[in-house]
This record gives C-alpha cells, structure tokens and sequence, in this order.
C-alpha cells in the first residue's frame, strides 16, 4: 500500500488522456453515421462533462442499428435510457446511454422531440433492454414511442392520469377515494 | 395398473389427455417475490407458457422528490433507492454531485467510503444468500445469514448511527471519521466471517438437493445478458467478466486488490441460477479483501472536503455508473445551476434484471420462477424506485 | 353460535375471558406483508437476535391464516387498494401493526405523488410504531404493546353500543 497516496496526480492525467482520445473518436462515430444517415444525424454537442450526438427522432432506430453492428463500433450494450422535459424550449431530450462491451467505450445519443406531440422511434428491436426503459419514459414522460411492441405504464397504475415528471405536472388531490393529502405537523403541505 | 397420459399441444383436443392454459396470480404480497412485485403466470399444469412480470407497487416517485429538495437534501433518499446496499447509492450520488460541482474529496474520505460499501456489500450478499437459501425450501441458512449481517449491522451502526438506511456519505465526504478502534473491531469480525463463507459452502453451495434445483435452471448467454442490460453479479455469472470497479475504476479501487469472480458452469451451465448464486458468495470473500486492505492503507487528513451549505452546481449533466452490490447503478443527473437538481435518472440493476423474466419465463416450471427471482437478487425499491 | 354476548358477566366470564386473550396473544401470526425497507428490519426482527419467535409469533404466507397485518414500509396508493382487499380476506379478530414513519403519516416520501401519506386512511390501525426504519426493539416493543391491548380484550361480554358511548 505504501505509495498509495501520491498516486491521485497521476489519475488525473490518465483522465484527460482519454478525454483527448474520446473527442476523437466522437467526431469520426458522427462521421460514420454522416455518410449512412444524412442530415438526420446533428452535430456533435459539447458538455462539461461528455459530448453527445444529436440524432432526428425518425432515425434513431437506423442510427442504432448501425452503431450495434459496425464491427469497429459494437455498441451491443443500451445502458441508460432518460428522458428529461424542458419546457422553456418546448421539448422533451431522450438520452441514450451506449456501452460497448467489446471496446470498453461509451458514447451518448440525443434525441429532441416536440413536447405538445413526443414521438421517437423506439430501439427495443435493436436492444431488448430498452423495451422497459422505453416504457417508463412514456409511463414518466407522455413520450410515446413508434414501433414498440408493448408501450403501457410500467410503474404507475394503469388508470393514472399525466404524466409526472413533466415539469408542469399537478399532483392529484385524490386517487380512488384516497386523498394524497396529509396535513403535516411541520406546517408543510405534503404534495407541494 | 397404469395410466397412460398423452400430452396434446392443442388444448381440449379430443383423444389424449386435455390440458388447458390458466392465468395464475403471483404477488404482490408473496413471500417470495422480495418485496412487492407482481406475476401474471400464463401456465400450463407446472409448466408455465409465460410470466409477465408487474411493478409499480413500490413507486415511491423518488425522481421527483430529487427535484423538489435540494442536493444535499436528496442524500437520505438515495438510501432508499436499494435499502439493502444503501451506502453504493450514497456514493453513486455524492459522485455525480461532486462531479458536476467540481468538488475533491479527500482522500481518507474515500477510503471511508469504500470500507462502508464493501462492508455493505458483504451485508446485501448475505441477504441474498439467505433469502434464495428460504425460497428453495431451506431455511437454517437464512438464520445462519441474518446472524452475521447483524454482525455487520453493528459495525456500520457504530460508523454513523444507522442500521439499514446509513445516509452516511456526504457531498464531498463522509459524516463521520471511523470511530476509535474501528479497524480492530472490523478485522475481527472478518477473521470470524470468512470461514463461516467455507461453512456457508457446505451448508448450502453443494447440498444436492439445493444444486438440482438450480443447476441449469434459467440459463442465460453473456449475448443476451448484454443485450438485456444485466449487469453486476448476474452478468458476470453468464461468463462477462467485468466489474465497473477494477473495468472503468472509480473512487480509490484502483489501490486495491482483488479478483473478480465470474460464473465457470460447476454443476450445469454458465449462467444459470447456481453460478448467479455462488458469483454472490465470491464476492463476499473478495470484499472482505478490499476490506483488510482498505484499513491497513487507510490514509490520514480529513473525511470532507469543504462544499457550500447551499451548494449549487454549474449546470451540466453527468452519467454516474456504480459497481452496487446489485450491479452497475447509472445514474443521470442533470443541473442547471439552481440549488435544486433538474432532472435525476436511475437505471438500476434490478431493473433490468426483472425486464428479462419474462423472456426466460417459457418452458420453467412454476417452482423455477421462485429460483429465477431469487438468483437475480431482485430488490423491489430498485425497480420500481 | 357465537359465545359473544352470549353469557352474563360474572367471575366466570372474565376468567375465560383472560384464558381466551392468553392464548391468543401468545400465538399471534403475522402476515408477511413486507413493503420496503422496513421489511428487512422485520425479516432481521425474526431473525435468531431479535427472535419474534419466542412471543409465539409465526410469518404466514397468506392473510387467510394470519391475526396480525405488519405493515413494513412505503405504501404506495397501487398498493394501497391491495391492502385493503388484503385486510378484508383475514379473519377476525384482527389486527394492523403500522411499522415505520412512512406507513404511519408517509414519512419521507410525503413529498411524492404516488405514496398514500399513512395507511390508516385505508384500514383500521391498532399501534403505530416510529422510526425509519424502527429497530427490531422498537417493533418487539410495539408488538408487546398490542399483546397488552390484546390482554384487556372483553369477548363473552362485549359492553353494548350505548354503554361503550357512555364510556368513552
């Protein structure tokens, strides 16, 4: 164990390394999809954490396809699929979280829908795993995916009303003669 | 005298013996669906056709809340994400808080941090044991396993005053430093565990009873295990050999060693419900390990770094992935700016596990399913969140 | 024939009274209805620490064979409607044991919108034991307070509806 301590300074630029490296990568994984898609697929959008490409909401299904089966690629893992409401701007970004076993790689996918109608392709026949993670953005979200083979509410009861992590969502008064309202002792209404 | 019994694939045809496909009901209250989940069980006699699984039953809305209390306020209800390995969801969200602030945590701190996780990791492993121990029909290990995770219950009550829901971590740190005397009172307890692991082994790992109830049960492939998004121990038992820890290292693992252990196929085939059993029981060994190494590396200098009461986050948006005793927890966190987070995801490692029920359900038995949820070590707050 | 109400009250009745509360207090079976987190600490206060056990209590699988209904963690309101079918399938007499902040007033997640802030708006509540989660002491605690509640119980006397209005 003894050297454990100073070895901090050196992770530190093991991460910026590979930082480096992954921009690369990122723009030629966008280039690739360029010649295949067309102007469905975006640019390349920088964060402070990660860059992510943007992809149209029709081709996201065909964009995954590719970045499954490119022998250079295999991205054969969905590991995160979220959704996010911005009504500032109208929309609701689905967020696909890819993982490549193989190459040890990840790469995120950005797809911006409308948020009056949100509609995306759904990529559960690309990964199984996305069935359930599809579903509990629509149960979540409202956002309905196209192609899904089995899109109902997962974690909320069938006859729910709205979709809760909208940003503008009201949260019932009361649910089959429950009330969801408890007068608390601190003075806070619970619900609000 | 005997009976001959033809079996038709057609229902009620006429000749043979008539069978008939029922739906049976399983849960939500059932004792061995590890919480509250929900089965609609398509069977025909024994043999079932199709489980759908149901959840929702403990949707607790904990994304929400996120959004509503601030990001200290959020550390307490990461503990209920997985109450049965609460201090891995504490780090992943000390992780992504941290990141998006840019805050650096001391070293001791995380040092602090991975002895409570590996402690706790021993802690949910032994439940898991115990509890598949009860849903094959034995119940002397689950007391063999609820004696030792008291055990650790005391440890990690006298680390920061909680049993089970630790909120242990901080933003940048821990709560609390180890308590006096703390390595000697750990150390001890492992010197008496680990060969009571041995024990467990003849207890309950080889009983033959228990191997045929399980060997080749629910294979699962490391393809579709990818595909389906297994992660963690489950994965690894269906022969992928990776562990985010050592694989993509976060916090100080990289100072430690250990082996990771991944499904060999003993008495049947890599990735059926023994191997997902037995990966389980390695990794209590190997914690252990972290453990000892942990406490004798244990670094000095405070347990927290210096972040603001009212800490607020550049806006941003991070991928958090955790090794939790249930597998790799991804966490999206989203921030803009405010004191309170924007947006908070979590993909956990139950989730995915109980997605693919459904597709291994055809051809088990009813009695499998039991075997089935047992060996993926489902948690019900981790579905349904 | 029920014996309730049947006889009138006299030394006899009360001894029996006290004969019929004994054992049935002392073999109280509880429904394994665990919800959340709470459940594990019930799972441990069955466990050989604790030992419900030795006050004569039993997990059952199923509401039909069970006296006592723990209520361990988060009710949520899917579950809630289920509770209340659950509640109706045992026999009398029974009993609800509401363990944890969040099954007596929704504790912690009295923020969410999908929790039911407490399970006495669903069924009937005999103690309410606090904490989150309560230790297996403090839930052996709770439950000996409804062996006591058990142990004052009038079965072949009931007062009648006027006399108990009277009373209270």
């Amino acid at each position: 164990m003894a050297g454990a301590a100073e070895c901090g300074g050196g992770s530190v630029a093991l991460v910026e390394l590979s930082r480096v490296e992954r921009d690369m990568e990122i723009a030629a994984i966008r280039r690739l999809l360029h010649d295949k898609l067309g102007a469905a697929v975006g640019v390349v959008e920088e964060g402070p954490h990660y860059e992510s490409i943007r992809i149209d909401d029709d081709a996201v299904e065909r964009a995954a396809m590719l970045l499954r089966d490119t022998p250079e690629l295999r991205f054969d893992c969905l590991s995160n699929l979220s959704g996010c409401d911005y009504p500032g701007r109208g929309a609701i970004d689905i967020v696909y979280d890819l993982y490549s076993y193989e190459f040890d790689r990840s790469l995120v996918l950005r797809v911006s829908t409308r948020r009056g109608d949100p509609l995306v392709d759904s990529v559960e026949r690309v990964w199984p795993a996305a069935n359930w993670l599809e579903r509990e953005v629509f149960d979540l979200l409202g956002v309905r995916f196209r192609g899904h083979s089995d899109l109902r509410r997962i974690l909320l009861p069938e006859d729910w009303v709205g979709h809760p992590l909208r940003k503008d969502y009201v949260e019932p008064e009361q649910y089959h003669g429950i009330s969801t309202v408890r007068e608390s002792m601190l003075g806070i209404r619970s619900g609000s | 005298m005997s009976v001959e019994i033809e079996f038709t694939d057609d229902h009620g045809s006429a000749g043979g013996f008539a069978t008939e496909e029922m739906t049976l009901n399983m849960g939500p209250q059932h004792p061995s669906t590890h919480g509250v989940l929900r089965f609609v069980v398509k069977a025909d006699g024994e043999v079932m056709r199709r489980a759908v699984p149901d959840v929702g039953y403990l949707h607790r809305s904990i994304e929400k809340i996120a959004e509503k209390v601030g990001w200290h306020g959020f550390m307490p209800y990461t503990d209920r994400v997985d109450y049965v390995a609460a201090m891995t969801c504490n780090q992943a969200w000390a992780m992504a808080a941290e990141s998006l602030g840019g805050v650096e945590v001391p070293r001791r701190a995380e040092y602090c941090r991975v002895i409570a996780a590996e402690l706790g990791r021993i802690c949910s492993h032994l439940l898991a044991f115990g509890a598949m121990g009860m849903d094959i029909g034995a119940f002397t290990p689950f007391t063999h396993a609820i004696r030792e995770r008291e055990m650790i219950n005391d440890l990690l009550e006298e680390l920061c005053g909680a049993r089970l829901t630790f909120n242990y971590l901080r933003i940048g740190g821990v709560a609390w430093d180890l308590p006096p005397d703390y390595a000697h009172k750990v150390l001890r307890f492992l010197d008496r565990f680990i060969p009571l692991v041995d024990e467990f082994d003849d207890l309950l790992s080889n009983n033959k009873i228990y191997i045929e109830r399980l060997a080749d049960v629910a294979v699962i492939s490391p393809e579709m295990a990818i595909a389906y998004n297994l992660v963690g121990p489950n994965l690894r038992a269906s022969g992928v050999d990776y562990d985010l820890r050592r694989d993509r290292p976060y916090s100080v693992y990289p100072d430690f060693d250990f082996t990771v252990p991944v499904g060999k196929g003993t008495w049947g085939s890599v990735g059926d419900c023994w191997e997902r059993y037995i990966v389980r029981l390695h990794e209590m060994r190997e914690s252990a390990k972290i453990v000892r190494q942990a406490l004798e590396g244990l670094p000095g200098g405070p347990v927290i770094a210096k972040v603001r009461r009212n800490f607020k986050p550049p806006a941003g948006e991070v991928h958090i992935r955790v090794e939790t005793p249930r597998g790799d927890q991804s966490w999206y966190v989203v921030s803009d700016g405010s004191e309170r987070p924007y947006r908070v995801h979590i993909r956990t490692g139950s989730f995915s596990a109980m997605s693919i029920i459904e597709s291994l359900s055809n051809g088990l038995m009813i009695a499998d399913l039991v075997a089935l949820i047992a060996s993926l070590d489902v948690v019900a707050p981790e579905v349904d969140r | 024939m029920s014996l309730v109400n049947s006889v009138p009250e006299m030394v006899l009745t009360t001894k029996v009274d006290q004969l019929l509360n004994w054992t049935r207090k002392s073999s109280l079976w509880y429904m394994l209805f665990g919800l959340a987190c709470c459940a594990i600490e019930l799972m441990q206060t069955g466990g050989p620490r604790a030992d419900l056990d030795r006050f004569g209590m039993a997990p059952r699988a199923t509401p039909r064979t069970s006296d006592l209904m723990i209520v361990a963690g988060t009710l949520t309101l899917k579950m809630a409607l289920r509770t209340k079918l659950l509640y109706e399938q045992m026999p009398e007499p029974k009993y609800v044991v509401s363990m944890g902040s969040c099954s007596n007033c929704g504790g912690l997640f009295q923020l969410a919108y999908s929790v039911c802030d407490g399970v006495d708006k669903v069924i009937p509540v005999d103690v309410y034991v606090p904490g989150c989660p309560p230790r297996p002491e403090a839930l052996t605690d709770g439950l000996i307070l409804l062996q006591k509640k058990m142990s004052e119980e009038k079965w072949l006397v009931r007062p009648s509806a006027e006399e108990a209005a009277l009373l209270s």
